[in-house]
């Protein structure tokens, strides 16, 4: 890349020539304040306050998307830019709902940052107020538009990166508004409930529909019992919650945590992952020998089964029928270990722990509902289980390591590796090539579908037979593959598709961070996850003797009559609007 | 298509079809498509949208933030006579403001709406071109020039009046 010199505010250097003008003022260690600027992703320019003063440039331009000239003299902290920049900020603020103390993202809000920053001491402009009414009516997720500053990050996932189109910006001038068509809520919109606009929002418009009430209300009800159970990708998330650095493997002290909190019984999702692997390797192995739909695509992340039923309704019948893994794990101790207890199964409170806002609505599909009773009767994000675990005044990072109870809670590296994209087909490949094969794996890491690329191929040879292996994160990328097997263009056997980028880890429960971190923060929690996998003993799924337990106990074999009632699902299209208007 | 049909009958949501398959060949065509859309049908509404979007693949969400952004399209039915009142510059020193707020108040609506019987739509336009009768509105294409807030309000009563003894003359 060609170089070209500038200089900002008297320092003059080299940068890349196809940088932008805020690029290069970072590069010179000052931190411009932006708002809308998410790299790549939404690059409009639109809140000004990045803007400076450039040499031969009449107006402020917006740094975030001005590209740097050789020559260019640039200054970042004039009368006149501190002013604009200023001006912008209360404008911003002027319509804004500034009630900070009860917004679920105070001193967590970028927006609450810049006025601190900028030491915004009064709103000089006392214009028209906002009032819209909260739309609260999806189970996953409430949008607050009094909280929106318009800055369309939110907008820019769920139509650049997600493709879901669910809402968009509408309206003209001060009446602007992110909204669905025609102001339908999101529950009535094709909206996947992935939760990644959450993560995309710089203040507190979008955030998760509020489940630690009900779970408050539970754990108070001496009648119930109330059990808990944790997704992989939670223990690579929660530690950050408490100033724990990207990455931390926190396991021990949540599962401590958890206890202190009240739950009777603590146990791991990555029971019910090593589970899933043995019912959907049995169904792959079963669709390969007996001519059954391929490609077969994976069926854990419910905001890609929401897309798939509104999106590609003709690929219902390459779904695996698994439930995903918390659902499983929910009938299972609903039904296998109350017995165990002697416990009456209404009796029996479900908690789920998951990185994720869909499964929210998951626990309520009337597909999943067995005489009434649902699977799972409430999801806390990794966000409210730090919330409940703060309110509680727990010290966490000082807490000691605790284990699991058993025996849901005993689980392989196979497992964990649900948490990261391609950890599924992983997990699938070590137990399926092992029981195909019938002899132990040479290697058990599987490199190959390993990465955080949004698309990734693999050709695994399993007993003689070329497995073509697809493995895609984000829904985004799961379009552009899926239209390529509609057109006939390629073809697999077996594909994993997450609905988030990244996959669990960076799941639109998780810990929050500014756009332009995620892809090191992807990067680090996968790290931990396959560094969780590699500190485990066991590490394939079949190798689980809680799995060969109850097995033996309960379920018989897997895609046996239980595993068929207990186990499974099915899928049905949905329409993308709920309206006829 | 049904619903279509039922609200619009067949033949003209056929001949926007037709149109549409034309336009749509068109690349940044959706502008057009929208003209013809309100056009057609005095409105662009959910099933007409979606229509739009499923033939070119342009998802509902950016067609419904083109059709609110632009003040020529609308998404609910206009009324049978449509006033624009205009807000330029010099009827609006002339008191439009007024008259527009004693409009609304009349009859019970908000600029871009529609009275519930359907009959008077309000909406604000940005200079009709006759600066010389500011301020000035258009009820169906007629100009109602030098205008004050009641004489407004009496163009309204004397349209009304007129359309019920029209009505009345048709019964006969």
């Amino acid at each position: 890349m060609d170089k070209v010199t500038v200089t900002i505010d008297g320092i003059t250097l080299e940068v890349p020539s196809n940088y932008t003008v805020l690029q290069a003022c970072r590069e010179a260690g000052i931190d411009i304040p932006t708002l809308c600027y998410a790299e790549v992703i939404n690059e409009i320019g639109s809140c000004r306050l990045c803007v400076v003063e450039i040499d031969g440039v009449r107006n402020l331009p917006a740094s975030c998307i001005y590209p740097v000239q050789h020559g260019m003299n640039i200054r970042t902290n004039t009368p006149r830019v501190r002013e604009a920049r200023r001006v912008n900020l209360e404008l911003i603020l002027s319509n804004h709902d500034r009630n900070c103390l009860t917004c679920i993202r105070n001193t967590k809000c970028e927006l609450q940052d810049l006025a601190e920053r900028f030491g915004i001491a009064d709103i000089e402009f006392q214009g028209e107020d906002v009032n819209y009414p909260l739309d609260d009516v999806s189970p996953a997720i409430v949008r607050n538009p009094n909280k929106c500053v318009l800055c369309r990050r939110c907008i820019a996932e769920c139509q650049e990166v997600q493709n879901v189109f669910a809402i968009g910006a509408v309206n003209r001038g001060f009446d602007t508004l992110v909204s669905s068509p025609f102001y339908v809520s999101l529950n009535d919109s094709p909206c996947i409930s992935c939760g990644q606009c959450i993560t995309a929002c710089p203040t507190g418009a979008l955030y998760e529909k509020d489940h630690i009430q009900r779970v408050y209300r539970a754990l108070a009800d001496k009648r119930k019992h109330v059990v808990v159970q944790t997704a992989p990708a939670v223990r690579v998330g929660l530690g950050e919650e408490f100033g724990m650095p990207v990455g931390s493997i926190v396991t021990g002290k949540m599962v401590a945590a958890l206890r202190r909190l009240g739950f009777e019984v603590v146990f791991d999702t990555d029971f019910a992952a090593d589970l899933t692997i043995m019912e959907e390797g049995s169904e792959l192995i079963e669709r390969l020998k007996y001519g059954g739909k391929l490609p077969m695509i994976t069926s854990c992340s419910p905001g890609w089964i929401n897309f798939c039923e509104k999106y590609y309704p003709d690929f219902m019948e390459n779904l695996s029928t698994c439930k995903s893994p918390h659902m499983m794990l929910g009938a299972l101790i609903k039904t296998y270990y109350a017995e165990k207890m002697g416990w009456n199964p209404e009796d029996v409170y479900v908690v789920s722990v998951m990185p994720c806002t869909a499964k929210k609505v998951e626990i309520e599909r009337p597909e999943n509902m067995h005489d009434g009773i649902q699977d799972v009767d409430a999801v806390l994000t990794t966000r409210e289980l730090a919330r409940m675990i703060k309110e509680a005044g727990i010290d966490f990072v000082n807490l000691p390591d605790e284990e699991f109870d058993q025996p849901l809670g005993m689980s392989t590296g196979a497992a964990v590796i649900f948490g990261a994209t391609g950890g599924v087909m992983e997990a699938a490949l070590r137990t399926v090539s092992e029981i195909v094969e019938g002899k132990p794996l040479d290697k058990i890491d599987f490199e190959e579908v390993r990465g955080l690329e949004g698309v990734r191929e693999a050709t695994v040879t399993v007993d003689g037979l070329d497995l073509k292996l697809a493995i895609v994160n984000g829904t985004g990328n799961a379009k552009k593959l899926l239209d390529k097997i509609r057109s006939g263009e390629v073809e697999y056997h077996f594909i994993e598709i997450m609905g988030c980028p990244g996959g669990c880890i960076t799941g639109g429960g998780q810990p929050i961070h500014h756009p332009n971190e995620m892809a090191e923060v992807r990067k680090l929690r996968a790290a931990a996850i396959y560094q969780a996998d590699k500190n485990l003993p066991l590490r394939k799924s079949h190798e689980n003797p809680a799995i060969k337990q109850i097995y033996e106990e309960y379920l018989g074999h897997p895609l046996g009559e239980k595993s068929h009632h207990l186990l499974h699902t099915q899928y049905t299209s949905k329409p993308l609007y709920r309206v006829t208007r | 298509m049904e619903q279509l049909y039922e609200l619009f009958g067949i033949d003209r949501v056929e001949e926007f079809r037709a149109k549409l398959e034309e336009l749509k060949k068109v690349p940044g065509s959706m502008i057009s498509i929208l003209n013809e859309a309100q056009e057609m049908f005095g409105y662009i509404p959910f099933q007409v949208q979606e229509l739009i979007s499923k033939e070119t693949g342009v998802p509902l969400t950016e067609i419904f933030g083109i059709v609110t952004f632009y003040s020529r399209f609308s998404i609910i039915p206009a009324g049978k006579y449509k006033i624009s009142l205009c807000l330029g510059t010099a009827c609006y020193v002339r008191g439009s403001g007024q008259i527009l707020e004693k409009l609304k108040e009349n009859l019970g609506i908000n600029e871009g709406e529609t009275t519930s019987d359907g009959m008077f739509s309000l909406e604000a336009a940005r200079c009709l071109g006759a600066c010389a009768l500011a301020p000035v509105m258009m009820i169906n294409g007629e100009v109602y020039g030098r205008l004050t807030p009641d004489e407004a309000v009496k163009v309204i009563q004397r349209i009304k009046k007129q359309d019920l003894s029209q009505a009345a003359a048709e019964v006969e």
